[in-house]
This record gives structure tokens, C-alpha cells and sequence, in this order.
């Protein structure tokens, strides 16, 4: 009987969760969605990959063809990588939807001409 | 009452009552529980053995994820030892926002356990409004920390990111509410009769037995005996804040309830005074690669009682031996006393009254059938 009172006043509230996915939660800014690399800026000194505790990252190729193998699949939004970077390539943008069935199409890669190049299709 | 012999109640490892797979054989007399044997081990995952094969700050998101609830308690003690190892002393300001953080989530967690054993003793409207408010602090969380669950804010030398003039702002703007939230459900802990009825007088464990069987956390406290890491062995700033401890003296299911949210408000007091007190300065040292060869011992409070770390260094940047002892480990002996001699129906609700955490405990035991050696399997 406690709780009538509380119970009264839910009446006239709005209901606490969203209708997702419909309606989506704005994530407030520093939130460690998916990493993205700006190879623009990139100087290729690998200490993202160094730092990155489940290995998520590989560098591949040099100079102008040089790309990051991202691996969503085994990242686990650490953020480890933005802050090793010298030269902040790195952005965690506020993405969080990422789940998905399929290890394989769970590759990210990253280039100096195209900006972002999924491997298969992007999640 | 002349019954010819015991029934054995298989429950778990998959049972509706458990969050998570273990196993307990209950033998009953009727309805009466007359013995208990656990059986643990079903979620075993070789973490002890993976921490021997990261470097020592790749390792601190692998304790990070020793357990879902309480990630930071588990960071604090990883970093605590791993820097005495080290050498390394945090700077002032970082010990603080350590303290905020793992005060956040005692309120997390304990919020988390009202709602389970509201739901536990059929109570599911707390439950609801218990979580809807326990949102509050994960909000927080998320800005803080840029995490709900994994804050990934603790890191060797000092934490990785500040609380902004704003931040502090926003941390007492939810503090305001949610004291005022949990007034109120400890007022209905207190009084509503159906939860009465279901926890009070359930579950008892006399203070003699919780302490001879090395209880640990609110379930000793609820017990109405005075033991918490914060105020017997000080780490972070504790030693620098002045806090209550709180017991209760009832050694029931409802005491170990009121011990938990008398705590929560004595958690939003803590993280009040860390924020007013929070000395200016740096955040982060600069930890070393590599630990000179050595053995610690880290203890903090978590919210379910005392967590321990072991480790053991060679010179090298891997540790040669890593232990983690979770405090539901430490509360199975007590809980398993506690089951003696209650009804069936009670028994999920006092399972739920520990707080169990059980993969975060699970051991596992190998015997040889031929050689019957034994090999055991922590963490
Ligand atoms: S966020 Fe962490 S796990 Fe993910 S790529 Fe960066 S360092 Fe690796
Ligand atoms: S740390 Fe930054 S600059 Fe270095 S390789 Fe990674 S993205 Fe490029």
C-alpha cells in the first residue's frame, strides 16, 4: 500500500523508456561508440595497436596505401587507442549500434583515399 | 513429523531463481531444507591464467570485466596493487575521483539489489521504480566515463579522465534526486507488510556463525558485525572522508535490505564530500612497463563485500601469478548455513540476499580418477 502514492503519480508522467528503435537515445559527448580513423592524419606510428588491449587493430601496408584493419568484432570500446594517438586520428563518434551475427562482415577498414572502406558491408 | 527419509531438491545450474548457473543440491525433510551442497564451477573462464599472458596495462580491462556490477571495484584493486608493485603514488586528485566512482557504483549496485530482492519477494512494482531511478547513476556514468557498465576510467598511475566544474554540477543535480528517491524506499523497505512479511525473521545467520565462516560485506554488517575495508584498512581517500558504517542487527534478509540502502545514502554523502574536497592537480602519472620482482596484497570494500587481488611480479611487464578471491566466494560458506533448516519457497530470496555474483567466483576442481590427484582451477 506504500507505493500508492507513486503509483498515483505515474498516472500523469510520461513513460520512463523510449519505443526504441524507433525512437533512439542521443549518447552524451565522450561516449565510446565506434572508433573512427582519420588516415589523413594518420602518421602511421603504430601505437594504437600497441596499445589496444584485445589487438582490434592492424596496420597495414605503408605510405599512401597504408590502411587500419579495424576489428569490431574483438574491440571492446576501451578507448585506449584515442588516447595513445600523437596526433588524434582517432574519434570515438557516438555509434552504438554494433551489434550484429556475422564475425566476418565485422572488419573495418580504414584508408588514406577513401575515408572509410568496409570490407563487406559495414554494419 | 515421521518422514522415512529426505528428498534431494536438484536446483540449478539453469533455474529460474538463479541469474547465473550454479548448482546447489538441497536435501529436505518435508519442506524443511536439511542440508546443502553447492557445487560451483559452471562459469569458469580461465581469467587468472589470462591475466598472466597481457601486459600489465592491457590486464586492467581484463579485471575491468571480472564482473559485470562491480568493474570498477575490481579496476581500484587491480591498480592498487599493481602499483605498489610499481612503486607508482596517484596524485591527490585521482584518488578522489577513484573514490567517486567506486562510490557511484556502490549505489548502482546496491539499487540493482533492492530491485532483485524486491522482485525476489514478489514485489515487482519496487523492482520497476527501484530500477527506473537506478538510471540516474548510469546516466551519470555515461557522461563521466563515456561508459554505462564499463567505465574504463581507472587506469595504472591515475584515472584517464577528469570531472569538469560541470560535471560536479550534474553529479549533485542526480545525487539530489536520487537521495531523495532512496528515502523513499527505504521508508517502504521499512513498512510496506508484503516485503515484511517475505524477509523478515528469512534467512537468519547469527553473528557468531558470519563471523566464523568469514561472511564478508553487507551480509556480516546485516549480521550487525562492524567490518568494512573503507574504514579498517583505508585506501584511496576514504582514510580523508569522514563516513558512517553501517550494521544491522536483525541477521535477516530484511536487515541485510536496510543495511544496503542505509549504505546508499551514506555512498551519496561520500561522493558529496569527495566533490567539495577534491584537491586540484594533476589526474595521471606516468606507471613504468615493466614491475620489479615482488608479491601484493590489495583489498577493497565492493559493493558485496571484500574483494581481494593477489599478484606476483618477475621483473617483466606480465605478472608471473595473478589471484582474484570475489567476495561472493567468501559469503558461500555463510549462505550455505543460512539454507539450513528454511522453508523451500524461501530459498530463492535468500539466495538473492548475498548479492551473488557467481561467475565472478567460479572455481573449478579436477580429480584424476585413477591418480586422484586434484588440481584446482581459480577464477
Ligand atoms: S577502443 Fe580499445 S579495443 Fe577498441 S580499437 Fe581502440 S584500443 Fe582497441
Ligand atoms: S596512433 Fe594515431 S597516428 Fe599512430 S598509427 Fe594509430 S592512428 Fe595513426
Amino acid at each position: 500500500m506504500s507505493l500508492v502514492g507513486e503509483a498515483l503519480k505515474q498516472l500523469m508522467r510520461k513513460p520512463s523508456t523510449l519505443k526504441y528503435p524507433s525512437e533512439k537515445a542521443t549518447p552524451p559527448p565522450g561516449f565510446r561508440g565506434l572508433p573512427i580513423w582519420d588516415m589523413k592524419k594518420c602518421i602511421l606510428c603504430v601505437l594504437c595497436q600497441n596499445a589496444c588491449p584485445p589487438s582490434a587493430i592492424k596496420l597495414i601496408g605503408k605510405g599512401q596505401e597504408a590502411k587500419v584493419e579495424y576489428h569490431l568484432d574483438r574491440c571492446i570500446f576501451c578507448g585506449e587507442c584515442v588516447d595513445a594517438c600523437p596526433v588524434d586520428a582517432i574519434t570515438m563518434s557516438g555509434q552504438y549500434e554494433l551489434a550484429g551475427s556475422d564475425r566476418s562482415i565485422m572488419v573495418l577498414c580504414f584508408g588514406k583515399e577513401k575515408p572509410v572502406i568496409p570490407v563487406k558491408n559495414a554494419p | 513429523m515421521g518422514y522415512a527419509s529426505t528428498i534431494k531438491v536438484p536446483f540449478g545450474p539453469q533455474h529460474p531463481a538463479l541469474k547465473e548457473p550454479e548448482h546447489f543440491l538441497f536435501e529436505c525433510e518435508g519442506d524443511i531444507v536439511v542440508n546443502v551442497t553447492p557445487r560451483i564451477g559452471y562459469v569458469h573462464r580461465g581469467m587468472e591464467k589470462a591475466f598472466e599472458l597481457g601486459t600489465y596495462s592491457h590486464d586492467m580491462y581484463l579485471a575491468e570485466r571480472v564482473c559485470g556490477i562491480c568493474t570498477s571495484a575490481h579496476t581500484t584493486c587491480y591498480t592498487q596493487a599493481v602499483e605498489e608493485l610499481m612503486g607508482v603514488e596517484i596524485p591527490a586528485r585521482a584518488r578522489y575521483i577513484r573514490t567517486i566512482i567506486a562510490e557511484l557504483e556502490r549505489l548502482q549496485s546496491h539499487s540493482l539489489w533492492v530491485g532483485i530482492v524486491a522482485h525476489e519477494a514478489g514485489f515487482d512494482t519496487l523492482f520497476m521504480y527501484v530500477w527506473r531511478d537506478r538510471e540516474v547513476v548510469m546516466n551519470l556514468f555515461e557522461e563521466l566515463t563515456g561508459g554505462r557498465v564499463l567505465h574504463a576510467i581507472n587506469t595504472l598511475g591515475g584515472v584517464r579522465r577528469d570531472i569538469s566544474p560541470d560535471a560536479v554540477l550534474k553529479i549533485k543535480g542526480g545525487l539530489d534526486y536520487f537521495e531523495k528517491r532512496t528515502k523513499e524506499y527505504l521508508r517502504v523497505i521499512k513498512t510496506e507488510r508484503t516485503f515484511l512479511k517475505r524477509t523478515s525473521g528469512v534467512g537468519l545467520l547469527k553473528p557468531d556463525d558470519a563471523a566464523s565462516l568469514n561472511a564478508v560485506g553487507p551480509t556480516l554488517r546485516g549480521s550487525g558485525i562492524r567490518n568494512d575495508v573503507r574504514v579498517d584498512d583505508p585506501y584511496i581517500a576514504y582514510g580523508e572522508i569522514p563516513f558512517n558504517l553501517i550494521t544491522s542487527d536483525g541477521c535477516d534478509v530484511l536487515s541485510r535490505t536496510v543495511v544496503r540502502t542505509e549504505e546508499m545514502l551514506e555512498s551519496i554523502n561520500i561522493i558529496r564530500y569527495a566533490l567539495d574536497h577534491m584537491p586540484a592537480g594533476e589526474i595521471r602519472v606516468r606507471a613504468p612497463k615493466n614491475a620489479p620482482p615482488g608479491e601484493v596484497v590489495s583489498r577493497v570494500e565492493a559493493p558485496r563485500g571484500e574483494l581481494m587481488h593477489y599478484a606476483r611480479s618477475n621483473g617483466t611487464a606480465k605478472p608471473e601469478r595473478y589471484k582474484v578471491r570475489a567476495p561472493t566466494l567468501a559469503n558461500i560458506p555463510s549462505l550455505c548455513k543460512t539454507l539450513m533448516g528454511v522453508h523451500v519457497a524461501d530459498i530463492p530470496i535468500i539466495l538473492a540476499g548475498i548479492d551473488p555474483c557467481f561467475a565472478c567466483m567460479d572455481r573449478m576442481l579436477i580429480i584424476g580418477k585413477k591418480t586422484n590427484e586434484k588440481r584446482y582451477f581459480t577464477r
